[in-house]
């Protein structure tokens, strides 16, 4: 498979802080490359430098063979956004943003109107398509927002964390939104902080923090990087202290780290059902009451936790 | 271009989609046009627009009794409000006073003005002309004074043409000899002269002046207020405009617009553009409702034309200008409000410009406002294109000049790309 894109070492700084620290990655044409990390880890800067709105302080990426420094008009043709937040005018219908988005890509006359018609199909807004936006419950504007990224139909789409502050079905909608599309032959560059999305969507994940691209490779080529491990996790009540727990689960054998994150405490082992009885005794010990347990197979946020020593959500 | 074009589209359609917005752009200048027409009493048929007191200077070197009734109908309690007349003693002095913009304007009446009217003892005088000393600083109080002069004279003459007519008929019809000719002009002279100081004869409700075509046309309080508060609230929409470029952006639809295919420059043009589009129609949404409405005549239509698109421009640069100084839409609109209220003072949108101290109507020369309201004014005196060079010129440069600043500091702030 041919890269679509290439960054090398990719950075943006604002004044003394460094934003992203010299990110390089690639992106094969027709896969789903989600950037994975918390709030702040620089995420929105890489995409959007990727997607010509800023320019980097260093570093160059290539898309579709355009330099994004250097030739910005030619990636903005082949590129697609959909930004974090919605970019829509409300006092608009959904058609005539559509209408108007196209034409700023260039499209006019019949094709604008077939392809137009077509994305509010493929949106599912054919119905309400002469409604204003601000009718729109937000789930709808979601669609909308990602409509827009998809009229020229890109090479390549942007998405910066589309689901957030979105109800579940709504969610669910545009993820299977994204997977149709890649399906279709969309590459898509898919950012978020929830790992689960991360996890259903991608064929490789980058895990960013702090600005550094810290981790890069398949979901299981990166869950290789904490071993073969599980995580415990015990969901205890609203009024207990979990942290109380902390330290005694460190030292009980087997037990390869602990940490709690609001009321959910993560127990990282390599035999989770070995521990389990332990771990509910020492519990009690401390009298700390639990709810719930679960029992989790490898994954990116244990990857993160392993990497960082933090939750995705911290 | 084409996408300059559609972006201007675009915001127009969006500001028209604004209730808000057209409640302030086009229901605001129209009821306060209309309330100040009502307290001026353009709809009840009083047309006294209140104390304006124009200062004036009438020098009677006639003496006799045209010259004395000219006098008198200035001294009128009709015009009362309206003029505040002083006579002088030489010709030479009141120009001085013109000169210094102590007036608005001097009227001189020659000496034997009276005769050369109306034969005396078989004598007709030379042509004596009154002479009308206008200060050009002051086009609309000095218009007002012209309008009642050429009314004066315009009845002095029907009269003077019906009294040759009735003595040539009364000849022609054998009614009086030739030689009594002299005895019935006398006669019909003293009649003159009593209509002629008959103030409330001679003049009607409205101020009337003539146009070089010949052509009358009324002095009308809304000639006035209508496109001074059209101006007063076409700051409000450039304002408006100019918030929408940082509202864009805050709303995130400028970063988007900005990683389409379209360049920085087609964006800010067609913002610039959507400006201008909105103040124009504005402008020509409330030109068009009081002609059909109110019959206002705004005069030569060529000459609105070219002086809203004039203003319109100058307004946008103070637009953009104010845009590129705030940080927030929300401060874009508070300088907005600020500006608009102080242009619509300081250029006469309120009070006459003229009852200003000069240091103030030289800063009013800053605003869109002083120099369209010039135009404006010029139009609704009668007169055409041709005179309002100097406003659509002082208007176009001052536009241009707060677009290039406005250009220079939209890039210092990079407003376009980060």
């Amino acid at each position: 498979m041919t890269n679509i894109l290439s960054a090398q070492a990719l950075a943006k700084n604002y004044g003394d802080f460094q934003a992203v620290k010299g990110v390089s990655f690639t992106i094969q044409e027709g896969e789903i490359f989600s950037l994975l990390g918390p709030n702040g880890a620089g995420k929105t800067t890489t995409i959007s430098m990727l997607s010509t709105l800023y320019i980097p302080t260093s570093g160059d990426a290539i898309i579709a063979g355009y330099s994004i420094t250097k030739r910005p008009m030619g990636v903005r043709n082949v590129i697609g956004v959909v930004p974090q937040d919605l970019a829509l005018y409300e006092d608009l219908s959904a058609k005539e943003n559509l209408v108007f988005w196209g034409q700023m890509y260039g499209l006019n006359g019949k094709a604008l109107s077939a392809r137009v018609d077509e994305v509010l199909e493929q949106i599912g807004l054919a119905d309400k398509a002469k409604n204003k936006v601000k009718t729109y419950s937000g789930g709808m504007k979601r669609r909308v927002n990602i409509g827009v990224g998809l009229l020229h139909k890109p090479k390549l789409l942007f998405m910066d964390e589309p689901t957030v502050g979105i109800d579940p079905q709504s969610r669910r909608a545009i993820l299977d939104t994204v997977k149709a599309l890649n399906q279709q032959g969309m590459t898509v560059l898919y950012t978020t902080h929830y790992m689960e999305e991360a996890a259903e969507l991608s064929n490789r994940v980058g895990i960013i923090d702090h600005g550094e691209l810290i981790a890069l490779g398949t979901q299981k080529e990166l869950t290789k990087q904490v071993g073969e491990t599980e995580t415990l996790i015990l969901h205890v009540g609203k009024n207990e202290d979990p942290s109380v727990l902390i330290a005694t689960l460190k030292n009980l054998p087997n037990v390869i780290d602990a940490s709690v994150i609001d009321h959910e405490i993560s127990v990282i082992t390599p035999s989770a059902k070995d521990i389990l009885a332990d771990a509910i005794g020492a519990a009690n010990e401390r009298g700390v009451k639990i709810h719930s347990i679960d029992i989790r197979e490898p994954n990116l946020e244990a990857v993160f936790l392993h990497l960082t020593g933090r939750a995705l959500r911290d | 271009m084409l996408k300059t074009i559609l972006i201007g589209f675009k915001d127009v359609k969006l500001v028209f989609r604004d209730r808000a917005a057209l409640i302030l752009m086009l229901a605001a200048p129209f009821l306060v046009t209309v309330g100040m027409a009502l307290v001026t009493g353009r709809f009840s048929g009083n047309n006294n627009s209140g104390a304006l007191n124009i200062p004036i200077a009438i020098v009677n070197l006639d003496n006799d009794s045209i010259g004395n009734a000219l006098v008198e109908v200035f001294n009128s309690p009709e015009l009362a409000d309206l003029v505040e007349p002083a006579n002088s003693s030489t010709a030479e002095a009141a120009r001085a006073l013109v000169d210094e913009d102590k007036l608005a304007a001097a009227i001189i009446i020659p000496a034997g003005f009276t005769q050369s009217v109306i034969p005396q003892n078989g004598n007709i005088g030379v042509n004596a002309q009154i002479e009308f000393y206008a200060n050009p600083a002051r086009p609309t109080s000095a218009g007002i004074i012209k309008a009642v002069l050429d009314q004066f004279l315009t009845r002095l003459d029907e009269m003077q043409i019906s009294g040759v007519v009735s003595i040539t008929q009364l000849i022609a019809s054998g009614k009086i000899t030739p030689q009594e000719a002299n005895q019935a002009g006398a006669e019909l002279g003293k009649r003159l002269e009593n209509n002629a100081t008959n103030f409330e004869s001679a003049t009607a409700i409205k101020i009337k002046t003539s146009t070089a075509a010949g052509e009358t046309n009324d002095f009308d309080p809304l000639a006035f207020f209508a496109p001074s508060m059209a101006l007063m609230f076409l700051m409000y929409t450039v304002s408006y405009g100019g918030r929408s470029i940082l509202a864009e952006k805050a709303e995130g639809t400028l970063p988007r617009l900005l990683v389409t295919p379209t360049t920085s420059a087609q964006i800010l043009g067609g913002k610039v553009f959507g400006i201008f589009l909105t103040g124009a129609a504005q402008m020509f949404i409330l030109i068009g409702a009081t002609t059909l409405l109110f019959q206002l005549h705004w005069g030569d239509p060529l000459g609105v034309i070219f002086l809203v698109f004039a203003a319109v421009f100058g307004a946008t640069g103070w637009g953009l200008f104010i845009t590129a100084l705030a940080r927030t839409p929300a401060q874009v609109g508070s300088l907005g409000s600020a500006l608009m209220l102080i242009f619509a003072v300081i250029s006469g949108s309120f009070f006459q410009i003229a009852n200003m101290p000069p240091f103030m109507q030289r800063l009013s020369q800053i605003t869109p406002n002083a120099w369209a309201l010039n135009g404006f004014e010029t139009l609704a005196l009668g007169g055409t294109l041709a005179a309002l060079t100097t406003p659509i010129a002082a208007l176009l440069t001052m536009g241009l000049i707060l677009f290039l600043i406005s250009a220079a500091l939209f890039g210092k702030k990079n407003l376009m790309q980060k």
